[in-house]
């Protein structure tokens, strides 16, 4: 279609001037030129703070995006490339009169879907009677057959539903498509309405803008009251498809707001039909999941999907009513787009009421005359795919927009079911905040209602998407468009209420948290690992690169027996520039050293450590705190540098620099704002085992191997090792082997020493859970315990030893025996509390005829 | 006839499987000239839970799982049936008015008659399959005759191979390479009729062994065999043996379980845990009873 500019009239003044909507589109917030009423006290908010406060405001909105890490996929994309929430500082304002019939025709809605649900997954009454076709339940692929007659507590199988509406150019809201299954989006309202509110909490306040927390608390008590047992204090757990799933950042979010746990597939398993879930304490049993993945995924047993994916058994558990699973299995059935062409006959006889909101007029090809209409119309309408499962539809938009008429006329004519011929929307607009101007983008809002009763509740607010173009706005909801926060006025002074005091109750205190799930405490052993490892490459590699760009060069870097040999061992530098005779074949350190810091390829530069460390925290990244989070994506950040533009020894130390101070801080908020959990504990384990194995590589690669290390030397490992101030305070500037040795392997209060995360690890290990009636020690403890004993045992002749001589080559061997023992112990920990099973596989499935 | 079945599936592990959870479709099924007086589950190792419910197209199914560690588990079904089928009927409608009267049936046989005619992940129609079988399918033939026919023309032109394919294997291949076992067999008459919009069910069950030399060894016997239901409209379901090219009309065929195809009606399916590389072993007594 074709737009024109229409004149801009004098009411569109001020922030908004030049500001131009569509000929012949509704707009949502100008009419004829001049404001809607309802969105007057939003334009006048915003006059009143000004263009350039406004400006300011919204930078600090992007950077609380940035740094929430607000993402749509946050690890989706293989290269990395995460592409950080597009939230446009405009909302969209919603009268209070219309939401309310919005809000009837949602709550209608849903509670038809699940009727619809309800019969079609039991009598079937709806085929016998004519109500519905049959073949529109057969050819379904997501009619899965195991789970009819499964037993639905209440008859609810939608806790929580989603519609996408339009409104089209005569002002009237259609619903473009319905989310059944498990709908997404709900958790990115809620993060768009913090962002907003934060940016413009005077004007949100003034013009009475309905909270979004009610329907948050509605969810949890829906939720809580669908537990089978332990109606008091269920366990409900989010079971998430992880952080490679492009819903992670907001399965994530919900989990930290709503306080569930959030899970994988892997956490849970299935005994005596009882959901269980792996904890580092054991196996404990979940009453309520709320799933985020599609139905076909949940169960590999009887539903066949990728053993990997699902949770064997998970469907006779739900049948024999052990677990509710919300939504039910199943309901992503009602979210086909076939079904929409039935809807208002359905909900004649299946409520006795009106539909009150219009689907857009859908025919669908299953059946004779709706294929003979689309075929017909073929130009006029949007050919859909009919059918969705586990979340997808059977045919992307995408492939069918690109489609030639005479290719969808065969493709309809060959498998008519699979089709539906829908009528396109102009899709109102709403002006966005683009290179300084507004400008109109089409729109189109989620909508989400939760289960409440007898009924449901409506999200007073949604998620609302924006193209910048007149294309079809049905893509996914993560596809990566822009977003406005959903302003829902109220008709008077709008009522705090906190997800954090639900109803005056009182709260049972307790000293731990929700359960830690067994992969989630073995990632956090890793992100202890990476933060450190991060930290020892970054170390190392400031000194030497401090040396390399200043006066003090030469001595240190000419000595093969030091930093570089560490360096090689860290894997930094190949292990040809620390062997006599290839060295001087290589090239100068300081041309290698750009790849040790920036060589994502390069598998143990710093640059590869970072990402590992990133994705590590991601996978946990509801398990440490918002501010821990924000350090982590900076820390990611620090170090990246052009493709193709050549580095300095300057320009790598301008990057370890803040990276440096960055790790610390994470440490720091490590160290003061987290609770002593288990969690804790295994980040912590992992830091240590890490630190403990650096510091021995440090000292045995640049201290105790070959001839006396110089005072160059010994001040860079100091320097390495962060112990320069403590070695002075001691020894003023006389720089002597014996002292250092002592400071970094033995000395207990230096928190860099080797000793002290011995110290540190056996203390950990004694507190990890285990049977207390147990009368000997386990494995793990005994060998950290016999780890710190030995270092305890070194004596004052094997340090002040000469170089090379007896004394040090036992500390050698005795540093070489712990570089031996601190694996084994990691592997000790992790076959106790982590490893609890293994991927389950399918049974090779033997045909019939299986003599062959 | 009666006879007892005994059907004995073992799995070997070259490691340890500290954990596994079944499925079992082996309760043969009672029907008019079928009754199953007695069956038996034998399970090894002793499972830690076990339980029946009956699926979405009235199969037994046993569900068990097993916590102790073992590297061998076997499955058993041991059942004794009494089998007397009766003769399927002479005269059947033409093809196309039992096509036509799919689907304005509402009734709940009607509905379950109908729901075999929709394409299922491993027997859907196609084109090739549809000019394949509209050979057999000529304007106004009777449906049993043309059925028939089209079971003939599969057994001639499909090479019995259990080598050729897997239990994977598309049906666009097997049907290219006019080769598979008997559950291929079925799934691509399944696909023909499909194609034409008639309603066709795979049917799960063993075949009567005969003592060798006696009388012609059918292929299939000593193990889990399938073939195929054609809903005849009046006429109501009538087997079809692809494989040995027999209308289902003796007593050698013992039905189990059927579904709309191999997918629905699996003998033994599950997951488990561990276990390294694993080989499946099947035997199939089928003993007439005197």
């Amino acid at each position: 279609m074709t737009a024109s500019v229409t004149d801009i009239s004098p009411g569109v003044g001020g922030l908004a001037g030049g500001y131009a909507p569509l000929a012949g589109i509704y707009d949502e917030m100008f009419d004829a030129g001049a404001p809607r009423p309802h969105c007057r006290g939003l334009l006048a908010g915003l006059e009143k703070i000004g263009p350039g406060e406004l400006a300011r405001r919204w930078e600090q909105a992007q950077r609380l995006i940035r740094d929430n890490g607000m993402t749509y996929s946050p690890l989706g994309d293989p290269d990395r490339a995460t592409r950080p929430w597009d939230l446009d500082g405009l909302p969209l304002v919603i009268a209070a009169e219309e939401w309310r019939t919005v809000t009837a025709g949602l709550a209608q809605r849903a509670r038809l879907l699940n009727a619809v649900l309800d019969d079609l997954y039991s009598s079937q009454r709806l085929l016998q009677r004519g109500l519905l076709p049959a073949e529109f339940l057969f050819a379904h692929p997501g009619f899965l057959r195991p789970i009819h007659g499964q037993r639905i507590s209440g008859g609810c199988h939608l806790q929580l539903y989603a519609a996408d509406l339009a409104r089209s150019a005569d002002g009237r809201w259609w619903v473009v498509a319905d989310r059944s299954e498990s709908p997404l989006g709900a958790g990115y309202a809620l993060e768009n309405r913090i962002v907003i509110a934060r940016m413009l909490p005077g004007v949100i306040r003034e013009c009475h803008v309905q909270r979004l927390a009610g329907f948050f608390i509605a969810l949890r008590e829906t939720l809580q009251n669908l537990a089978p047992q332990h109606r008091e204090n269920p366990r409900i757990v989010i079971l998430s498809k992880g952080p490679r799933s492009p819903s992670y950042f907001e399965d994530a979010y919900l989990a930290r707001y709503l306080g569930y746990t959030l899970v994988e597939t892997g956490d849970l398993a299935v005994r005596n039909d009882r959901v269980l879930l792996k904890t580092l304490g054991g196996l404990l049993q979940v009453d309520v999941i709320v799933r985020r993945l599609g139905s076909g995924q949940c169960d590999p047993l009887e539903l066949r999907g990728d053993p990997a994916l699902g949770v064997p058994g998970l469907l006779q558990a739900a049948r024999s009513g052990n677990v509710v699973v919300a939504n039910a299995l199943g309901s992503g059935l009602v979210e086909s787009a076939a079904l929409m062409a039935f809807l208002p006959g359905l909900c004649r006889e299946l409520l006795g009421e009106e539909l009150l909101l219009p689907s857009v007029a859908t025919w669908w090809c299953g059946q004779e005359e709706g294929r003979r209409w689309v075929v017909e119309h073929l130009d006029g309408l949007a050919v859909r795919a009919a059918y969705r499962r586990d979340r997808q539809p059977q045919i992307s938009s995408e492939v069918l927009e690109s489609m030639s008429r005479d290719e969808l006329a065969a493709a309809i004519q060959a498998r008519p079911w699979e089709y539906v011929g829908q009528e396109r929307v102009d899709r109102s607009t709403a002006p966005i905040r683009a290179q300084g101007t507004w400008q109109a983008a089409r729109i189109a809002l989620r909508a989400f209602a939760v289960a409440s009763g007898a009924s449901y509740k409506v999200l007073p607010g949604g998620l609302v998407r924006v193209a910048n173009e007149s294309a079809p706005l049905d893509v996914s909801i993560l596809a990566g468009q822009g977003s406005k926060d959903a302003w829902v006025l109220a008709d008077g002074p709008v009522e705090q209420v906190s997800l954090l005091k639900p109803g005056g109750q009182a709260v049972e205190l307790r000293r731990s948290g929700a359960e830690l799930p067994s992969r989630v405490a073995d990632n956090l052993l890793w992100l202890g690992r990476y933060v450190e490892r991060a930290e020892a490459a970054a170390r190392i590699l400031r000194t030497v690169l401090v040396r390399l760009s200043g006066e003090s060069h030469s001595d240190v870097l000419d000595d093969p027996a030091g930093l570089l040999r560490a360096m090689a061992a860290q894997g930094l530098i190949e292990p040809g520039f620390v062997v006599e005779g290839i060295r001087q074949q290589m090239p100068a350190v300081d041309q290698v050293l750009p790849a040790a810091v920036l060589d994502e390829r390069q598998a143990s530069s710093l640059r590869a450590t970072l990402a590992a460390l990133y994705r590590a925290a991601s996978v946990v990244r509801d398990r440490i705190s918002i501010d821990s989070w924000r350090i982590i994506v900076r820390i990611d950040r620090d170090v990246e540098w052009p493709e193709g533009r050549t580095a300095d020894p300057a320009d790598l130390l301008a990057l370890i620099n803040p990276l440096v101070i960055d790790l610390a801080a994470f440490s720091g908020l490590v160290a003061e704002s987290t609770t002593r959990t288990q969690g804790w504990r295994f980040l912590e384990i992992g830091r240590r085992l890490e630190r403990a194995m650096n510091t021995i590589s440090l000292v045995r690669h640049a201290l105790l191997s070959e001839a006396a290390p110089s005072a160059a030397v010994l001040d860079a490992v100091l320097e390495t090792a962060d112990s320069q101030m403590t070695y002075r305070s001691r020894y003023l500037a006389t720089l002597e082997l014996a002292p250092v040795l002592d400071l970094l392997l033995t000395d207990e209060t230096n928190p860099r020493s080797l000793a002290y995360q011995l110290v540190a690890l056996c203390d950990h290990v004694e507190h990890l859970p285990r049977d207390r009636t147990q009368a000997l020690r386990g494995a793990e403890q005994r060998l950290a315990m016999r780890a710190l004993n030995s270092i305890r045992m070194v004596d004052e002749a094997m340090l002040g030893g000469r170089p090379g001589g007896e004394d040090h080559v036992q500390l050698d061997r005795l540093l070489q025996r712990l570089a031996e023992q601190l694996p084994k112990l990691s592997e000790l920990i992790a076959h106790k509390y982590l490893v609890h099973a293994g991927v389950p596989r399918q049974l090779a499935e033997y045909r019939a005829e299986g003599d062959g | 006839m009666k006879y007892k079945v005994t059907h004995t599936t073992t799995y070997e592990y070259s490691e340890t499987v500290p954990l596994c959870q079944n499925e079992a479709r082996l309760a043969p099924r009672n029907l008019p000239g079928q009754v199953c007086r007695y069956h038996r589950l034998v399970i090894r190792p002793e499972p830690a839970s076990l339980g029946r419910r009956i699926d979405y197209f009235g199969n037994t199914v046993h569900f068990f799982s097993i916590h102790a560690g073992h590297r061998r588990l076997s499955v058993t079904s041991i059942s004794k049936l009494d089998l007397e089928r009766p003769a399927p009927p002479l005269v059947s409608p033409a093809w196309e008015s039992v096509r036509e009267s799919l689907g304005r049936d509402r009734s709940l046989p009607g509905l379950d008659a109908y729901q075999f005619c929709f394409d299922s992940p491993h027997a859907a129609g196609g084109e090739a399959l549809a000019e394949y079988a509209g050979a057999s399918f000529l304007p106004g033939r009777p449906i049993i005759e043309a059925a028939a026919e089209l079971n003939r023309r599969i057994h001639a032109d499909f090479t019995y191979d259990t080598t050729a394919t897997t239990v994977s294997t598309p049906l666009e291949e097997v049907f290219r390479k006019r080769r598979g076992v008997c559950q291929d067999l079925a799934h691509v008459a399944l696909g023909c009729l499909r194609s034409l919009g008639l309603s066709a069910r795979y049917v799960s069950g063993y075949l009567r062994t005969h003592p060798l030399g006696q009388q012609p060894q059918l292929v299939g016997a000593d193990a889990s065999h399938a073939w195929i239901a054609v809903y005849c409209g009046p006429a109501g379901w009538v087997d079809f043996d692809p494989t040995n090219n027999v209308e289902v009309v003796g007593e050698d065929h013992i039905t189990v379980a059927w579904g709309r195809d191999y997918g629905d009606v699996c003998p033994i399916n599950g997951t488990y845990i561990g276990g390294g590389q694993h080989n499946v072993n099947v035997a199939v007594t089928v003993a007439p009873l005197e």
